[in-house]
């Protein structure tokens, strides 16, 4: 049953990042990128969970956190950079 | 080794440890300076004499140190018959030399720096005829191309002395160059590089295939260092050495190298017809030339200069004729040699300091303002000459004999003739030497009216015109001796053919021919006037013209290549690279071949396929719209994201999280530049030249991918197999890729560390540099302050951060305490503090997050790197290699037992300067924006809930 459903929601989270490169590529705003870039961490986030439970291990479910942490970060620099320009003001 | 073995290296080092004296004593005056020249040469030489005896008595002394024996280098010295002679006459004129140098040197003269360079020639020298090993030699004989250099250019203030040295290095490095190759294969001809095992194996060396390649080369070397035809050009343009030098090095000793590597080789390579006409011929091409070209210089060094390079020509042509007895006789010459044409130099050199002037045409009748020079000058010229009563005169006939006794390409008479002629033009230089500077009548147009100089400086000179005559009337009691001892050694043992060192042999040929040349050489004094005028209007090649054409035009070929391929563009240096790699990469494909694939393909999961098709995608969104620059980072923010998922997938999860931390340092440094940069990047290069990039980089792209996809269908052996079976045993770590990097290649990680430490220095140090110059008036006047919006220091933004670093500091801490044996270590945990700190940064802004800031970044970068280095060097106080770890289990309670590594001491040195180097690039860069008239905000936040005020503080 597990796998059926790991199928699914890995299928999903795959269709997901496709549709987040979609969105990157074409826009239209900066911002839509950015949030999109964003939301793609959060998959990827996602899927390295989904793989883990899959293999049974709880390496992937560190390494999701750690991704988790620092993933953000970039986004964040990203919207200042939009918004204020100088990250670091 | 015994004691004799230990005074031989005491004797090879004496010199170069006494080069560091004269620099000092300088201070206490130039006669000081001068008796410590004299100091360790004397010591040297009284050890070569306390040797001497058992020498003479046919024994070998040697010495041994191992030094390199993987590659069969040793610091091995050998005292034989051959060495002890010259050993005794590169001591014994380096005492001459010092004292008339001490007189001869002028006030204006840095002294202590000419005898720091005379004693570090001479400890080269001595190593030469020393050393029992040829790499040693190689050493030794680079070292006196390169102290002699300096010795030549020593007056730097003139053009002569310069390109002087400049042609002896070039001429005598060259022919270095090519006799290390001729060394090096005879080595492997013979198994060793110790010169006592190749003497040994003469033999089977002539018998080689590579004789003829080793012969060649090894003359290249020998040619050049004696001033042999045609690379005769350099010796004369050595001159504009002071004439100490010259006496020293361009009579005595470094000229006599060559001719003493082709004693010492002499039996091994002799005795072939190719050594016998190569050797013999250019000796005697050498040895007519030079004397010709002396006869009608007028620069008194000059012409002994020519006639030096003439008698070295004998000197070769006598060890070319292949025969025992010619090789004696040239061992005897070379002690003749030494002895007249030294004291000629000197007397030169005299001369040059007394009258100002050292042009034959303007000087004349000087016997009777200088009798002292007068006699020394004319014993040494009569001795030159080869006039009986002298030194000179004995050789000069034993070459004359041994000459007469040489059949040259089937003809009985060439040699003898040609030799006569040589002997012919010498006797009418050493004539001219006399009649034309010390007889005739006295002048009153000298320069500077001369006289006699004082003994400091005529006492050397006279010691060696009193050998002169005291060889040339008692050779077999005084030079019998070591001519023996030493020409037993040049011919490799055996019996000493039969030979007399007497005046008189009877009537023989030598004796006609000597006569012949006599008379000749005084006839052709009488004609010099008119001879001299048809010289000078004949056309004749300038070796110094050639030579400096052949300069100019290889340093046009090298600009030439090198301005063509570094022309400053980037994409040409990228182009040239990748090309050159794929070319390689080809070439090395199409030779080996490769075999069918051995492994199947494995089954592409769809979700990885998705992450595949983003890779893909990404790149090429990349680079169609890398001129958008702010998008093109956003889109290298997926290719970093897939990545690190990548490194997941593939079991690598500390991979990964380096992956992404270093992903989101980067982006941020990009974009903190960014903002003081255009935002888009112009169209520079026309479409063809972008069309070649594209073909090239898609090129390179296959060419790689093709490869990697090729190594992954096959079984390849690497060495990861035995990182995985040692890690634990050898690194007492589980984490394979934390004991790679700490243990294993702990020595590049150490370097690497050291690398990113002055990265980060020269990022700041760069910066500083910038924002002094017009860049910073630049951005003062730029405004980069539209359209923003009001939230600097948003709360929410504040909050988080704050939430966020103590966990961010407690999740580095433990992914670094537990580095060793799973996923994790100190880069991974330095980037993660880094970017915890980053995030204050960004929040609460620069000036705020500065004044928090206790330890600069600076200190944490060379604290890292010397907490790493002591850490590798503790490893020396247990007896073990630089950077061996060791380990060991602690047992605290209440805590479980936990493991104890060195190598934790290491990642912390990783770990610190990885956060200091990060953290003063990101530093760094953001101060540009303080310069661009930026404004900082001291206050944590924009409003502060428990603080009503709002303090905004400006700064310029």
């Amino acid at each position: 049953m597990i796998e059926a459903a790991l199928l699914f929601a890995s299928g999903c989270y795959g269709l997901a990042l496709l549709l987040n490169l979609w969105r990157i590529s074409f826009g239209p705003d900066l911002a839509d990128r950015i949030l999109a870039l964003d939301t793609m961490v959060i998959n990827v986030i996602a899927i390295l969970v989904l793989y883990g439970i899959w293999k049974g291990t709880a390496i992937y479910f560190e390494a999701a956190m750690l991704v988790a942490m620092v993933g953000f970060v970039s986004t964040v620099a990203y919207c200042r950079f939009l918004l204020r320009g100088d990250i670091i003001e | 080794m015994g004691d004799g073995g230990n005074f031989l290296i005491v004797i090879a080092l004496l010199p170069f440890i006494g080069a560091l004296l004269p620099g000092l004593m300088i201070r206490a005056g130039r006669t000081a300076c001068a008796i410590f020249t004299a100091l360790p040469t004397a010591l040297a030489l009284t050890l070569v004499l306390i040797l001497a005896p058992a020498v003479m008595r046919g024994e070998v002394i040697q010495a041994e140190l191992e030094w390199l024996p993987q590659l069969g280098l040793s610091a091995s010295f050998f005292l034989d018959g051959l060495g002890l002679l010259f050993a005794g006459m590169i001591l014994g004129v380096g005492l001459l030399i010092t004292l008339y140098a001490r007189f001869y040197l002028s006030g204006e003269d840095p002294m202590g720096q000419f005898y720091t360079f005379l004693l570090l020639f001479q400890g080269a020298m001595l190593g030469i005829v020393l050393s029992d090993n040829i790499l040693l030699l190689l050493i030794f004989w680079e070292l006196t191309s390169l102290s002699s250099f300096l010795l030549i250019g020593y007056w730097k203030h003139l053009p002569e002395g310069r390109q002087g040295a400049r042609i002896a290095l070039a001429v005598t490095g060259g022919g270095g160059l090519a006799m290390i190759g001729g060394l090096l294969i005879l080595g492997n001809i013979a198994g060793s590089y110790n010169l006592t095992d190749i003497l040994r194996q003469g033999d089977a060396i002539r018998a080689s295939e590579w004789y003829h390649l080793a012969l060649v080369l090894i003359l290249l070397g020998a040619f050049t260092k004696s001033a042999q035809f045609p690379f005769h050009f350099w010796l004369p343009h050595a001159m504009a050495a002071p004439t100490p030098v010259s006496a020293y090095l361009h009579s005595a000793t470094m000229v006599k190298a060559g001719v003493f590597l082709m004693a010492r080789m002499w039996p091994v390579l002799a005795g072939t017809e190719a050594w016998f006409y190569i050797v013999s011929t250019t000796g005697l091409i050498t040895m007519i030339l030079g004397a010709a070209i002396a006869l009608f210089k007028d620069d008194l060094k000059a012409l002994l200069a020519y006639s030096t390079v003439s008698h070295l020509g004998l000197l070769t042509m006598l060890l070319g004729f292949g025969t025992k007895l010619a090789a004696i006789v040239a061992v005897f010459h070379i002690i003749n040699h030494l002895t007249f044409k030294a004291a000629l130099f000197m007397t030169a050199g005299i001369i040059d300091h007394e009258a100002h002037t050292r042009d034959i045409k303007r000087l004349g009748g000087l016997r009777h303002l200088m009798p002292v020079t007068f006699v020394i000058g004319t014993i040494g010229a009569l001795s030159m000459a080869g006039i009986p009563l002298f030194n000179g005169f004995l050789t000069k006939e034993m070459m004359l004999e041994e000459a007469a006794h040489t059949v040259w390409a089937g003809s009985h008479l060439a040699l003898p003739v040609l030799a006569t002629l040589g002997a012919l033009l010498s006797v009418a230089y050493s004539f001219r030497f006399i009649s034309h500077v010390f007889l005739g009548p006295v002048r009153d147009d000298y320069p500077h009216k001369p006289h006699d100089p004082p003994f400091g400086m005529w006492a050397a000179p006279a010691l060696l015109v009193v050998l002169v005559i005291v060889i040339g009337i008692l050779p077999a009691a005084i030079a019998g001796p070591l001519v023996a001892v030493a020409g037993g050694a040049v011919i490799g043992g055996g019996e000493l053919p039969y030979y007399s060192l007497k005046i008189w042999h009877g009537i023989t040929p030598a004796l006609f021919m000597s006569v012949i040349a006599v008379a000749g050489g005084a006839i052709v004094l009488w004609l010099h006037r008119p001879l001299d005028r048809v010289w000078i209007t004949a056309p004749r090649p300038e070796a110094k013209v050639i030579f400096d054409r052949l300069i100019a035009g290889s340093v046009t070929i090298s600009r030439a290549i090198t301005e063509g391929t570094h022309n400053g563009a980037i994409s040409r240096y990228l182009a040239i690279f990748v090309v050159t790699s794929v070319l390689l990469g080809a070439l090395a494909f199409a030779g080996g071949g490769l075999g069918a694939p051995t492994r199947e393909l494995l089954p592409v999961p769809p979700i990885f396929a998705v992450g595949w098709i983003m890779l893909i995608v990404a790149t090429l969104l990349v680079a169609t719209l890398h001129r958008q620059r702010f998008q093109a980072l956003v889109l290298i923010g997926i290719i970093g994201l897939m990545v690190s998922a990548g490194f997941v997938y593939l079991s690598a999860p500390d991979l990964a999280l380096t992956q992404i931390s270093v992903e989101t340092v980067t982006i941020m440094l990009l974009l903190l530049a960014l903002h003081f940069l255009p935002k888009t990047t112009p169209v520079e290069s026309p479409v063809s030249l972008r069309l070649r990039d594209a073909v090239i980089a898609m090129t390179a792209g296959g060419g790689v991918a093709g490869l990697a996809y090729a190594f992954l269908l096959r079984d390849v052996g690497t060495i990861s197999d035995y990182h995985l079976a040692n890690s634990y045993e050898g690194g007492g770590g589980t984490n394979v890729v934390n004991v790679i990097l700490v243990d294993f290649r702990g020595y590049d990680t150490y370097g690497e560390i050291i690398v990113l430490g002055i990265a980060g220095l020269i990022i700041f140090a760069l910066m500083e540099a910038l924002l002094d110059g017009p860049a910073a008036r630049r951005l003062r006047n730029t405004d980069y302050s539209q359209n923003r919006s009001r939230d600097r220091h948003p709360l929410m933004m504040v909050v988080a951060t704050r939430v966020m670093m103590p966990i961010a500091v407690v999740v580095g801490i433990y992914i670094f305490l537990r580095g060793h044996n799973q996923p994790g270590g100190g880069f991974v945990s330095g980037l993660v503090i880094a970017v915890a700190l980053l995030m204050q940064y960004m929040a609460s802004g620069f000036a705020w997050t500065q004044t928090r800031q206790r330890i600069e970044y600076h200190t944490m970068i060379g604290w890292g790197v010397i907490i790493a280095g002591l850490t590798g060097a503790g490893a020396w106080l247990a007896g073990k290699p630089f950077l061996t770890s060791s380990f060991t289990y602690v047992h605290l309670p209440p805590i479980e037992e936990f493991e104890l590594a060195t190598a934790m001491l290491f990642d912390l040195g990783v770990f610190l300067t990885v956060l200091g180097a990060v953290m003063l690039m990101l530093y760094s860069l953001s101060r540009i924006a303080r310069y661009a008239g930026e404004t900082v905000n001291v206050e944590p936040m924009d409003y502060d809930p428990a603080d009503t005020i709002q303090v905004t503080k400006e700064e310029g």
